[in-house]
């Protein structure tokens, strides 16, 4: 939990978010140089969600989501190199180059996936909450979904298992109004997801998704719930996804101005940047920390473009784990 | 058939024989119909068993306790003036069976052979087996546990984890709701949370619910994390044709799941086999499908003594050794060339059977030692026949040891049809013993 006026704790989030959003744009430019092969799905918009869990998650807590990933694994402290590396397909991203955008994991950072069904990754971060009540070690699973995979039948398995058996989970959706290039308005039959685990006795909030600190304030909420031994808690963040489903995505299914007008009004790094001057920061603080984050991601490029592919004898590596 | 008796009764589609748990009624009672008889021991449950007429309890024929009753055995000698027939599910081989025997004794069906062998051995059936595996594995790692529909308070669908609940306790033994995608992905995430899950699929058959987080959870998580993360699972449940319960019931999934890189796929015929493998199953840091069958849960042939050893996956069992024929089978397909190979005896016709045990990793070599000595091959299995196991074992025999065959490989499985729920066309629909013979046969030469 983020202590009030902490400018420590604030720039901490500040710079997270910066560092998503300039990596996303470095993936998408060395997607279209050919660099990133497959799909490729960006966070950039949904900054404030991802650090604003984060802000609440203690060492232990697990965290889950989809395939658009890249934001969760750099917010949970994966080294964007290695993430970088992964997109571009080499040994030493973390996959060792088999798993590519949508899969991608790390134990040591509690980081369960990037998952590339919609909707798998829930049933899945129901179960490493059973592990931990069944460890009784007080740890919360941070199971992510979009708006999309809301309509799949086995969230609601998962949900009936998770109230039954009262599992440590938050499921936390990232309703970013677009599933592909379905409107909410289009794939649901009432746009009020939050509301979705009353028939399984879970409680659930709205949350402006696009106010980091809005975010934390609920997930503080959440966890706590979960930590008492209450059970599983929904949080329906209310965001924008800025770019298109994937790197292929026409947009044909929204307006240029509706996005610009999210991006003019909305934007969660800008104005948690206004927030921060008036706060007291000043400007050059601002300038440090861009020029701090464009090297992060400059050295990850590098990092991703100079490493060597996967060796062909990998090919055959890690199908099994031997006993 | 003598109305003066009530019958043990089929309380299941495979129930073949029965045991009286507890008699409810003693010698001079007059009951009505509805009243319980007995409680009455089946292959899945106990159950209780009343009467559907009014009449006096003449005579008690078995003793309370006693098991191995064949179903349509005379178990209560009664007077009545009513000629209603107190068995519905009569099954006319047992009846033609049992015709010259007034009262059989059961006991001494028990068993008969083996236990003829040797007093002292300890023959356990297949359900009982894969029980004491569960257990053990229990016992030695609290990371195990066993969650599925009606796996703790009922005792087992198929009774296989009976007593599992009242050892181990409800955190161990989970009923689950019926959900399978839910649950199977629930299992995965805890078993990337550091435990064992072992998730019984009530059937295999509605493993397809779940095959989503089969294939695309559990398979591939290890090879698309560059070898961090593994999924250490068992999935298993009885997989194949039961008796009578028609297409949606009845079919064997070996084969779909053979194909897939990152699962290990067992189906074991013997009892010994079944313990055996389990316990390396659930010791396995990988995902293991593990398919039983309900029919040999309780068969004789594939009851077994239990040596209490750990069967590594991946290794097939030479069952019988032989010159002429060598017959390539898994699961039940062995009790089918079994009876084909006793058949096969007669003309002097020598067959090696081989037991696969597990279809993915396959036991290559063993198969083809067989086939340099016998130069003549057959695969025998349940499954559907397009891209069955002998589909890709003859393709792998061809290019590895083309040069020994004296015939082409011969592959029998069951009909390239839904299960009918008739039970002739069932009969027709699976593989027999007298069609693995024509099969022995016809590769010999000798039809």
């Amino acid at each position: 939990m983020i202590k009030k006026n902490n400018l420590k704790s604030h720039l901490h989030l500040y710079k997270k978010m910066l560092l998503i959003r300039r990596f996303e744009e470095k993936a998408g430019q060395l997607y279209g140089m050919g660099k990133i092969g497959g799909f490729c799905h960006l966070y950039i918009g949904q900054e404030a969600v991802v650090v604003g869990v984060d802000s609440v998650k203690k060492k232990g807590d697990q965290v889950i989501t989809s395939y658009r990933d890249h934001g969760h694994m750099l917010s949970c402290g994966m080294d964007p190199k290695g993430v970088m590396a992964e997109l571009t397909g080499k040994k030493n991203g973390y996959s060792k180059g088999k798993g590519g955008s949508m899969h991608m994991f790390s134990k040591s950072e509690d980081f369960y996936g990037g998952h590339g069904i919609v909707a798998a990754q829930v049933p899945i971060g129901a179960g490493l909450a059973f592990a931990n009540k069944y460890k009784k070690n007080q740890f919360v699973c941070f199971t992510y979904y979009g708006d999309g995979a809301a309509n799949q039948g086995q969230i609601y398995e998962a949900f009936n298992m998770a109230s039954l058996w009262k599992l440590p989970v938050v499921f936390i959706i990232e309703n970013n109004q677009y599933a592909m290039g379905t409107s909410i308005d289009r794939a649901s039959s009432t746009p009020k997801l939050f509301t979705r685990g009353e028939a399984f006795d879970i409680p659930g909030r709205l949350v402006d998704g696009m106010d980091v600190l809005e975010v934390s304030k609920a997930t503080e909420l959440a966890a706590s719930n979960c930590r008492r031994g209450d059970g599983p808690y929904i949080l329906e963040m209310n965001t924008y996804r800025y770019k298109g489903h994937s790197m292929s995505d026409p947009a044909k299914y929204r307006t240029r101005e509706e996005v610009q007008n999210i991006k003019d009004k909305k934007d969660p790094i800008e104005n948690f940047q206004k927030h921060l001057l008036n706060e007291g920061l000043d400007e050059d603080e601002f300038k440090k920390i861009d020029k701090e984050i464009k090297e992060i991601v400059s050295e990850a490029a590098d990092f991703a473009l100079e490493s060597s592919e996967p060796d062909l004898t990998d090919l055959y590596k890690d199908i099994y784990l031997d006993n | 058939m003598n109305s003066n008796e009530i019958l043990m009764p089929a309380l299941s589609p495979t129930m073949e024989e029965g045991g009286i748990a507890k008699w409810l009624v003693k010698e001079g009672d007059i009951i009505k119909a509805g009243d319980l008889i007995a409680e009455i021991e089946t292959d899945k449950a106990i159950m209780e068993f009343e009467s559907a007429l009014d009449c006096k309890i003449s005579k008690l024929l078995v003793e309370e306790g006693t098991n191995n009753i064949k179903v349509n055995t005379p178990i209560v000698k009664i007077n009545d003036n009513h000629i209603p027939l107190p068995t519905k599910n009569l099954n006319k081989e047992n009846d033609k069976k049992n015709k010259t025997k007034k009262i059989i004794n059961p006991q001494n069906d028990v068993h008969d052979i083996d236990l003829e062998k040797n007093e002292t051995q300890k023959i356990l059936t297949v359900r009982e087996s894969i029980r004491d595996a569960l257990a053990e594995e229990m016992r030695a790692d609290e990371n195990v546990f066993l969650m599925g529909e009606e796996v703790a308070e009922y005792q087992g669908a198929y009774k296989v984890s009976q007593g599992l609940l009242d050892e181990f306790g409800s955190k161990r033994v989970i009923d689950t709701p019926i959900t399978e995608h839910g649950f199977t992905g629930l299992a995965a995430g805890a078993a990337f949370g550091g435990l064992k899950p072992v998730v019984e699929f009530m059937t295999f058959n509605f493993s397809l619910q779940a095959m989503d987080q089969i294939i695309n959870t559990c398979a591939k998580t290890l090879y698309m994390s560059g070898g961090q993360m593994n999924c250490p699972i068992v999935l298993r449940g009885p997989n194949g044709a039961a008796s009578q319960v028609a297409a949606q019931h009845s079919q064997d999934f070996a084969p779909w799941f053979a194909s897939i890189p990152g699962l290990k796929v067992i189906q074991p015929f013997s009892a010994n086999d079944a313990k055996g493998l389990l316990k390396s199953a659930i010791r396995d840091p990988n995902p293991v499908i593990f398919l039983e069958n309900e029919i040999l849960y309780n068969d004789k042939s594939a009851s077994s003594e239990i040596r209490d050893e750990l069967i590594p996956i991946g290794k097939a069992n030479i069952l019988i050794e032989g010159t002429d024929v060598s017959i390539i089978s898994y699961g039940i397909g062995i009790k089918h060339s079994l009876m084909a190979i006793e058949l096969a005896k007669d003309i002097n016709i020598s067959v090696e059977l081989i037991d696969l045990r597990c279809l993915r990793p396959i036991d290559y070599n063993t198969v083809f030692e067989s086939i340099k000595k016998t130069n003549r091959c057959i695969t025998v299995e349940e499954c559907f026949p397009v891209c069955s196991i002998g589909n890709h074992l003859s393709a792998s025999i061809m290019e590895n040891v083309f040069d020994y065959l004296d015939s082409p490989v011969i592959n029998c499985t069951g009909k390239d049809v839904p299960m009918p729920y008739a039970k002739n066309l069932e009969l027709a629909a699976l593989i027999t013993p007298e069609e693995i013979f024509e099969k022995i046969k016809k590769v010999t030469n000798l039809d």
